[in-house]
């Protein structure tokens, strides 16, 4: 289920990435499907959040110890609404970069959780 | 009707727009990074490294200080945000030739080892990025 849901935000974000990167291309603001889009991911690192301390809640040890593994659940979930939020301040394609820098960022954080959990969370 | 609460005092240059927005985010990203590593690597076994521990210490308070001052915004922030990229990127560099050159005086990595490549090179990236955006806003 973690596994999954990893993958699945990695995929998610480098897409959010994507989207708000073309739209800095363009020259243009976040819009408002821009952070539907966001809410869509941030929703996913959610879900996330709550598997991964249900299963510490269960038992199950993270590779590299419980305490750095919630530390980047946590970062994780706050990097895209932050981001986001910054974007409503910044009503032109900086804006977009920021979004596109942060959706790049939790797509790395998802690459160490994997490797924080390890072998132990199939 | 002006904007007492939010706007910053007349004449006090905004640091955070445009390109500055990224960068005042990135440093947020790096304020998270390196205060929550030195956090933990420093309540938990600070005797293993202390080199290495007391280094990533050093970066979460420039980093702090850094992205303060980009938000206050300023002449005297400017300057001061100048000075701290300058010896950010010195610190970077430093670290980075010596986690190289006596890998052995590393037991456990800082946030500026190997030039801050487990952080996505960012570490070398902005303060770099920083001083040409200050010296811009000039």
């Amino acid at each position: 289920m973690l596994d999954a849901l990893t993958v699945a935000i990695s995929v998610a974000a480098l897409a959010l990435a994507a989207w708000c990167g073309h739209a800095a291309w363009r020259d243009q603001p976040t819009k408002d499907w821009h952070f539907i889009g966001m809410a869509v991911v941030t929703v996913l690192v959610l879900a996330q959040l709550v598997v991964g301390l249900v299963k510490l809640a269960r038992g199950e040890k993270p590779d590299e110890g419980a305490v750095i593994f919630v530390a980047y659940l946590l970062g994780a979930f706050a990097a895209v609404p932050a981001a986001g939020m910054l974007s409503l301040t910044e009503r032109t394609k900086w804006g977009s970069v920021t979004v596109a820098a942060g959706a790049v960022v939790l797509a790395v954080l998802e690459v160490r959780l994997y490797d924080i959990w390890g072998t132990t969370g199939a | 009707m002006p904007d007492t609460t939010t706007a910053a005092p007349a004449g006090r240059t905004r640091l955070v727009s445009g390109p500055g927005l990224l960068l005042v985010w990135l440093y947020g990203v790096m304020v998270v990074g390196a205060v929550s590593r030195s956090a933990y690597q420093i309540s938990t076994e600070f005797d293993r490294a202390p080199l290495a521990y007391a280094l990533s210490a050093a970066a979460a308070l420039a980093y702090a200080f850094i992205t303060y001052s980009l938000v206050r915004g300023g002449e005297t922030a400017r300057r001061a945000a100048l000075v701290c990229c300058a010896a950010e990127l010195a610190g970077v560099l430093a670290v980075g030739v010596w986690t190289l050159v006596r890998p052995d005086s590393f037991p456990d990595a800082t946030v500026w080892s190997q030039f801050g490549m487990g952080y996505l090179f960012i570490p070398v990236i902005l303060p770099i990025t920083g001083m040409l955006w200050l010296r811009k806003k000039r």
